[in-house]
């Protein structure tokens, strides 16, 4: 992995156009701005770890597990 | 076209029912082809992968427990699919959230924070990234559906 230092309001460059800022340093928390093009998808890796984890837990799904919302309903009434 | 599936075995698919998902699914990513069909319990889909027999997703509409769900998702992923903001407007786009299913199939959660994105005519999906944070991993389908309807 490259590590590169940077100073409050210092960018780095990927490419042609992508440029990440350091907006802003409190104590643990850094605000960095990123300029994209529109075509860049850009999240928080923990957003796609969760959704990740949460597709691999789904697809273990047993088709016989699979109830109709309307008996689950049911019962929940009883 | 026949195919090898986890819910009902092998059985006939319409080509009409194929999904190329070209950057596959989260966790999934090599996985690109699936098939979409009716579930016999309703409201329910399966999305079944056409490569691996064993890997298949439970699907449901959002709208069916959150009627207040809207789709919130970056423009880049509408284009992707070859769609663009005014899609849902004009029917062009089915959109689905994954069902996880624990042992006590009563605790079933929807993922609204990966809704799975659909363009209806060109049949290409893909599962896009919510920009809300109000929309999560795991909404408890029968919680939520009582307290909304």
């Amino acid at each position: 992995m490259l590590i590169l230092s940077r100073r409050l309001n210092e960018c780095i460059m990927i490419g042609d156009d992508i440029e990440i800022s350091v907006v802003d340093i409190k104590g643990d928390q850094i605000k960095i701005g990123i300029q994209a093009p529109r075509s860049i998808k850009i999240y928080r890796k923990e957003v796609y770890r969760a959704i990740q984890e949460e597709n691999i837990a789904a697809a273990r799904a047993e088709p016989a597990a699979l109830p109709s919302l309307d008996s689950l309903l049911k019962k929940k009434k009883k | 076209m026949k195919v090898e599936t986890k819910a009902f075995g092998p059985i006939e698919v319409d080509e009409r029912q194929k999904i190329h998902f070209p950057s596959g699914i989260l966790g999934f990513e090599d996985l690109k082809d699936y098939a979409l069909m009716d579930a016999p319990q309703a409201p329910f889909y399966w999305l079944q992968s056409l490569e691996m027999p064993e890997i298949a997703f439970v699907l449901i509409d959002p709208q069916v427990f959150r009627p207040d769900y809207r789709l919130e998702v970056d423009p880049a992923e509408m284009e992707e699919i070859g769609l663009d903001d005014g899609s849902a407007e004009r029917g062009e786009i089915l959109v689905f959230a994954i069902i996880t299913i624990p042992e006590e199939a009563s605790q079933m959660t929807a993922n609204l924070q990966g809704p799975i994105i659909i363009n209806k005519d060109e049949k290409i999906g893909r599962q896009a990234i919510s920009t809300n944070p109000r929309w999560q991993v795991r909404h408890g389908v029968l919680k939520e559906l009582s307290t909304v309807g």
